[in-house]
């Protein structure tokens, strides 16, 4: 019922706190009076309980990792611009304190967006005025370029980058567009409404404004991955079921094992607990595949289009048999997509995330469509590369262009009321 | 800094009809810059390409004349500044060889006077100390003063703006294409730097500054644009002299309306961020001046009118929330220093000889620039 309280020491001189927590007291004490309703509540929305689509902010990992996959993403991958880091703190601090908000389904600030004074700017955008919590996590990473850009070391932090925060290498069958690769920051809005998810990014860059300018953005619109038990496999823009033997959050040891970062890893004084995020924006050549037989279709991918079946079995979540045989060859070809991104045969697993994407079409006619690839893992080099280049021989490739990259480092869950975004990293 | 509450509609509308009407009370002044009454004396300035010799550094307190002689090569403008280059007075547009006064109220303070040959830049500063018993004014005055102050900027440009743009429009009559575009952006400049003021009366600013499309059916393309299309895309003034004598008429009258106008200070607050807003949605799409590209000089403009108004309200500001002060000041330097790389001699690089990182770089700026400025508005309002 509480108002959550500013971090201490997060009175900056800049005004970053003029949208989510500074002012007087009173100002405080009328936001804890209109904020604990939250923004369904107060728009009079159907009164169903509203903490059942809230995902809880704090906790050892951030939310949106493991938290089952919700059905729309925003994501969006920022620079930071100014030079100092006591304004880059600063704004990490005022999005922790909005983010917590939001994910509680309250306004971004204490104000809202139609409680404040009539001839300031609300400290909320509006949109998401009646809509609920919408299971809202807002995941947030840091890029190699934060630490070190040109050689320069930016805000003191050079020797705080773990090893295996580098700059992804290059692979086979990718048109990498640097405008839509890479940034300092990023942070990934999950959501099952939408709107929600779009709030939550415009609210965070307003409150970034002077600090952080957007560098990319991409809008995803529905899960291809399921990432606990409980949920259905999804789709993707290809038709078929994607991510049928992800990592699951009911499998701790195996998240364990190849999610999070544990102690003694390069970088566990801040990132422990944290993970590293991978995002690659793959293009599908949706006219082309569409134009494919069905047999080519499953041959390529690896899996029965209708059930998800492995080739050669029967339901989905039959075991996938490498060793089986159909008319003297193997079940599953040795240039499916399943054959060489399976862990039996990649030796690694990810925990993978993505969304689907439309962009609208591409000046030829065509959909400039794909998948959003996201993927967690405790370390890139041993996670998604290791994957990626053994699919050189991919017979998707065919089909498929990645044409973004980006690597970030997640810092680990904020702890309490306290805490922010990356405090273990900043505070030495 | 008392508990912010909230305001109802109805209180706020009451409140800035006191203001207006104390702001309107004033004496509006004479001249170009703040008359309270008769002049003590004449302080001699002799502006040159690289002096500005001003005779006196020491004033008392009170109404001033300086009579400025422009004995460069340059157009160049005199300025007197108060902290934070809130400006106490100015004349603008002092061609060679030619004397202008003006008429300033100076209370005890720190001031700064400055010459802008080439009227670019921060100018050839001096210090000038005014001594004297130093009013204390009440909230409600230092409001009051800031609608004067800003009046009298605005009157500053539109003596400005009319004579440049009746030089603009006597180099179309006279078939001078070249002289005519080198006189366009610089026309402009007065116009863009006071806009929020023109919009008020109503169909006159689609007149003079509408764009090719914005028309209602059934009206002409009329005004700057206009001509501007003739200028850079036909190569030619032909047929342009009926459009010319309209502008100029529109001008004159837009100006003389402005005259008699003072903006109450929250109008001043929402004009700040109006022409900041005018930059992001006009200037950094390079679709205000689509013709010409002479962007970057209604984005210079733009920028300076919106300090203008800012810096009126400096002294109730710095009282009001210091904090947001210092924080406009630093932002408008970022923004100032970001647009300064694209200087180009006495203008600016056009709009398609900045790269898409250069935009972004400006964007940026102006983009956080106007989060600061958009609380100014509050601020006034809570008084």
């Amino acid at each position: 019922m509480s108002e959550p309280t500013s971090p201490a020491g997060g009175l900056s001189r800049r005004r970053l706190f003029g949208l989510v927590g500074a002012g007087t007291a009173g100002v405080l004490a009328a936001g804890a009076a209109g904020g604990a309703l939250g923004r369904a509540t107060v728009a009079g929305a159907p009164a169903s309980d509203p903490a059942d689509d809230v995902v809880e902010f704090t906790g050892r990992h951030q939310a949106g990792i493991v938290t089952p996959a919700q059905d729309r993403l925003h994501f969006v991958a920022l620079d930071v611009t100014t030079d100092s880091r006591e304004e880059l703190v600063a704004m990490l601090q005022a999005w922790t304190a909005a983010a917590r908000r939001m994910t509680a389904g309250q306004d971004a600030g204490p104000l809202g967006a139609v409680g404040g004074e009539q001839f300031a700017p609300p400290d909320d955008t509006g949109e998401a005025l009646g809509l609920s919590a919408s299971r809202l996590t807002l995941t947030v990473g840091f890029g190699p370029t934060l630490f070190t850009a040109d050689g320069r070391d930016r805000f003191g932090l050079a020797d705080r980058r773990p090893e295996p925060l580098a700059e992804l290498p290059s692979f086979a069958n990718e048109t990498i567009d640097p405008a839509i690769s890479g940034g300092d920051l990023c942070i990934q809005a999950c959501a099952d409404d939408p709107q929600v998810a779009v709030h939550a990014v415009r609210n965070l860059v307003r409150i970034g404004a002077g600090v952080v300018t957007v560098r990319w953005s991409q809008l995803g619109f529905g899960r291809t991955s399921s990432t606990t038990t409980a949920q259905a496999t999804p789709r993707n823009l290809m038709g078929f079921k994607d991510g049928t033997d992800n990592l699951k959050a009911e499998n701790a040891g195996a998240l364990d094992r190849f999610v999070w970062v544990a102690d003694g890893d390069s970088g566990s004084d801040w990132l422990a607990g944290g993970s590293y995020l991978v995002t690659r924006r793959i293009r599908m050549h949706i006219e082309v595949w569409d134009s494919s037989t069905l047999d080519e279709q499953e041959q390529t991918i690896g899996r029965t289009k209708g059930a998800g079946a492995p080739l050669g079995q029967r339901e989905e979540f039959d075991p996938v048999g490498f060793t089986a045989r159909v008319d003297g060859g193997f079940a599953i070809p040795e240039t499916s997509h399943v054959f060489l991104a399976h862990p039996t045969n990649s030796g690694t697993a990810i925990l993978r995330r993505g969304y689907s994407f439309v962009d609208g079409s591409d000046g030829l006619g065509r959909l400039d469509a794909g998948l959003f690839f996201i993927a967690f893992q405790r370390d890139p080099e041993t996670g998604f590369v290791q994957i990626q280049r053994n699919l050189r021989l991919d017979t998707l490739n065919e089909y498929i262009r990645h044409t973004s990259s980006a690597v970030f480092a997640c810092p680990p869950g904020v702890r309490d009321d306290a805490d922010w975004w990356g405090r273990a990293l900043f505070e030495v | 800094m008392s508990a912010r509450s909230r305001r109802t509609p109805v209180l706020a509308a009451g409140l800035l009809a006191a203001l207006t009407t104390a702001a309107c009370g004033g004496d509006p002044g004479t001249g170009e810059g703040a008359s309270g009454g008769a002049a003590a004396d004449t302080v001699t300035v002799a502006a040159s390409d690289d002096a500005c010799q001003v005779a006196e550094s020491e004033l008392a307190a009170g109404t001033h004349s300086f009579a400025v002689t422009n004995d460069g090569s340059q157009v160049t403008e005199f300025y007197v500044y108060a902290e934070g280059d809130r400006v106490m007075g100015e004349v603008e547009n002092i061609a060679p060889g030619v004397t202008r006064e003006l008429l300033v109220e100076l209370p005890a303070g720190d001031y700064e006077t400055a010459c802008k040959p080439g009227m670019v830049g921060d100018g050839l500063r001096n210090a000038l100390t005014v001594t004297g018993e130093a009013a204390q004014l009440s909230e409600d005055e230092t409001l009051a003063q800031a609608a004067t102050d800003y009046q009298r900027y605005v009157r500053s440009q539109t003596a400005a703006l009319t004579e440049q743009t009746a030089a603009f429009v006597d180099a179309v009559k006279a078939g001078d294409v070249e002289g005519a575009k080198a006189l366009f952006p610089v026309a402009r400049t007065y116009w863009e730097r006071i806009e929020p003021v023109a919009e008020v009366f109503g169909d006159l600013d689609p007149r003079i500054d509408g764009r090719e499309g914005d028309q209602a059916e059934g009206e002409d393309f009329t005004g700057y644009h206009r001509i501007e299309q003739a200028l850079w895309v036909g190569g030619t003034t032909a047929d342009m002299a009926p459009y010319a004598d309209q502008l100029l008429a529109d001008v004159q009258e837009v100006v003389s309306l402005a005259d008699q106008t003072t903006l109450d200070p929250l109008q001043l607050a929402n004009g700040a961020k109006a022409l900041l807003d005018e930059i992001a949605t006009g200037k950094i799409t390079g679709e205000e001046d689509r013709y010409s590209h002479t962007d970057l000089w209604d984005f210079a403009a733009n920028l300076e009118g919106s300090e203008a108004a800012v810096q009126a309200l400096r002294p109730y500001l710095e009282e009001a929330d210091p904090e947001l002060v210092a924080e406009i000041d630093e932002r408008f330097a970022a923004t100032e220093a970001e647009l300064e790389q694209y200087r180009s001699g006495d203008g600016w690089l056009l709009y398609d000889q900045l790269t898409q990182e250069q935009l972004r770089g400006l964007s940026d700026s102006v983009t956080a620039l106007t989060e600061s400025v958009s609380r100014v508005a509050a601020v006034v309002a809570d008084r």
